[in-house]
């Protein structure tokens, strides 16, 4: 359609030209962005384009294959949901912000070099975190430095890698090269905190929560999506990765069942199902890496849309803390229907969509015969019901009624949860379009009986589970509160140590002064005295005194002549 | 319609017989689900997967563990909500 144009620059580009539109035609001209950049790339054939020639490297700035392209038709899927959902939104900067951020993660995406992947992987730290300071509270300012540095920190050791890695290769294609060196190593923890490994993951439950309304959407799809497509084309059957990613499933859900803001909840749920994935890279299997592929594809669309839905009733609402909502069905019934679905597709209900992607990740394990990581994401494909299918929903749109009664979320925003919904439950149903555009042929039917009675029996025993707990008063009441993460090392132990440092070095400081100081009147104090105004040594001397002291010093030297 | 009227209105979901009834249905269709058990033959990776009902209470159990150790959980994580902000300059 545009010759070899890379698809990416048509929303960095197209986000340019944003602010020199207003009104109806700026909404067209931004939702018509990403369906040209989709065109574009569904029109371009596999192969490597732009290439650019600097110093002794060959850049490979667009490589469509089958698995970029996959990641690469969702993230625009994604960028136009965002946009939809964002509509309403009065921020220019938070529309060319988010534009940006999509073209840079598809740039990103595209990449077949090292080199253009750091450019683009900076990119996406730098064009995110304005969605974050969009919301324009001191608390979001200071999240967004936080989630700036890692981001950024991030990119940094990546570059350190890929010098490394080109140093001793004299490569710097982007392939799979395994964790087989320092360099590789680099580039795995660079790809690891985006990807929200355990230990580098709070920059993600802090950061997304903080953002604006429709920010939050759009960083939900992109960042960590961007990440598991980096480890998938790297480090795909690094068997280290299927227990980061089992590790990955299970601890956030602990963190999600007491947690109090919603868009948090789902943040650690975001944080569980890219565990999926990460444990799927890692098996590295056909049907493994298949998975994985469908499952970022399904996750990006059913989580955008509970992040939608969220944001939703924090537009209308004002809060997102579960302890303030409750009942809101009877105010936005359309958004609680649309939350619904996303949490079914989430918790892969039969005919929704992750049904038929989850499926692979745990069939390929299970086929490797890991049966402990298998029983781990059992065990958080459980967990998932809890806090994604039952929580979310549960808690904003029914439990107690909390009073509260607020509009129907704006037209444009039920637009995006409902094409987003129409997604979630036409790839669940009708699966084969998204097979057919995974990296390898697909020799699977998610349908069987077996699959659908066994899923069905795990989700709703789990939920017969909850009613129990439930009704029981078991179930932990949602209550206002802040739950300590790993963040606590660098937000409060990190900031008590640093204090403490500051103190003992400026006592240090202080003391060196004091004693450099104390000898440096001493000595002056010993000047003064001796050449001072008064010393001996300064005083001046009467001409006639001088005189006297000669003549006497005469009158010696007679008398030693006369007695010699 | 304003918001008294809105306030006053009774949906379906007020009443609790009627939630009664939706846990019920759910409490039958696990019962159903078990019994499907017995009615075809499983293609399984695991031997355990055999086991009568696995899914069902292997489901209910990492349920249950999961929001009693997360009970436990919150005990030892939970702070005040300006726990950060409070010592900030």
């Amino acid at each position: 359609m545009l010759g070899t144009f890379n698809p990416a620059f048509v929303l960095i580009l197209g986000a340019l030209l944003v602010p020199m539109l207003q009104g109806r035609p700026r909404e067209l001209f931004m939702l018509a962005l990403p369906v040209v950049g989709l065109m574009q790339l569904i029109t371009l054939p596999n192969g490597d384009y732009g290439h650019w020639h600097v110093f002794e490297y060959t850049l490979t700035t667009l490589r469509i294959d089958s698995l970029s392209f996959c990641f690469g038709v969702v993230f625009f899927i994604a960028a136009f949901l965002g946009v939809l959902y964002a509509l309403h939104v009065r921020d220019t900067l938070q529309h060319v912000a988010a534009l940006i951020y999509a073209g840079a993660a598809l740039g990103a995406t595209f990449a077949g070099d090292l080199i253009t992947l750091f450019i683009y992987w900076e990119l996406t730290a730098i064009s995110s975190v304005f969605l974050i300071w969009a919301r324009r509270t001191e608390r979001a300012y200071r999240s967004g430095v936080r989630y700036l540095v890692i981001q950024v920190g991030s990119g940094v050791i990546l570059l350190a890698g890929v010098i490394l890695h080109a140093h001793e290769t004299g490569s710097i294609t982007f392939e799979n090269f395994g964790l087989n060196s320092f360099a590789t190593g680099l580039i795995f923890i660079a790809f690891g905190i985006k990807c929200a490994f355990p230990f580098l993951h709070n920059w993600l439950q802090d950061a997304y929560p903080e953002a604006t309304v429709s920010g939050t959407v759009i960083l939900s799809a992109f960042t960590t999506k961007l990440a598991v497509y980096a480890l998938a084309r790297g480090f795909a059957g690094t068997e280290m990765l299927i227990y980061i990613g089992a590790t990955m499933t299970a601890f956030p859900i602990f963190f999600a069942v007491i947690e109090n803001d919603m868009r948090r909840v789902l943040s650690y749920s975001l944080n569980n199902q890219l565990g999926f994935m990460v444990a799927g890279i890692g098996v590295g299997t056909e049907l493994a890496i298949n998975g994985t592929v469908a499952h970022a594809f399904c996750h990006i669309i059913y989580k955008a849309l509970l992040f939608m839905a969220m944001g939703a009733v924090l537009f209308r609402v004002g809060t997102i803390k579960a302890s303030e909502l409750g009942g809101l069905y009877k105010s936005m019934p359309w958004t609680a229907g649309f939350c619904i679905v996303g949490s079914m597709s989430i918790s892969a209900f039969p005919l929704l969509s992750g049904f038929v992607s989850k499926s692979l990740i745990l069939t390929a394990v299970a086929a490797e015969h890991y049966w402990g990581v298998w029983l781990v994401l059992l065990f958080a494909s459980a967990g998932v019901l809890d806090h994604s299918g039952i929580k979310i929903p549960f808690f904003t749109f029914f439990a107690h009624d909390s009073g509260k009664r607020c509009a129907e979320a704006p037209g444009n925003m039920l637009w995006a949860m409902g094409l987003a919904a129409f997604l979630c439950i036409g790839l669940g149903v009708y699966p084969a379009p998204l097979y057919a555009i995974l990296p390898y042929a697909v020799d699977y039917a998610p349908y069987t009986a077996t699959h659908v009675i066994t899923q069905l029996q795990l989700l709703l025993f789990s939920a017969m589970a909850f009613a129990i707990l439930y009704r029981r008063g078991i179930y932990p009441p949602e209550i206002p509160g802040l739950n300590l993460d790993f963040d606590w090392v660098y937000r409060w132990l990190g900031r008590r140590m640093a204090a403490a440092i500051r103190v003992a070095v400026s006592g240090a400081d202080g003391a060196v002064r004091r004693g450099a100081q104390r000898y440096c009147r001493r000595a002056l104090a010993g000047l003064f005295r001796h050449h001072g105004p008064h010393g001996v040594l300064a005083r001046t001397w009467p001409t006639g005194s001088m005189v006297l002291w000669v003549a006497v010093l005469l009158g010696m030297y007679l008398v030693f002549y006369y007695l010699r | 319609m304003n918001d008294e009227q809105d306030k006053t209105r009774r949906y379906w979901l007020d009443d609790r017989r009627n939630i009664d009834r939706l846990v019920y249905l759910l409490y039958g269709a696990c019962a159903f689900l078990l019994i499907a058990d017995f009615l075809y033959v499983k293609k399984v990776h695991f031997a355990f997967e055999n086991w009568i009902g696995f899914y069902g209470w292997y489901g209910f159990c990492a349920y249950v563990f999961i929001v009693l150790s997360a009970k436990l959980w919150r005990r030892v994580v939970k702070r005040d909500e300006d726990y950060y902000e409070r010592d900030t300059d």
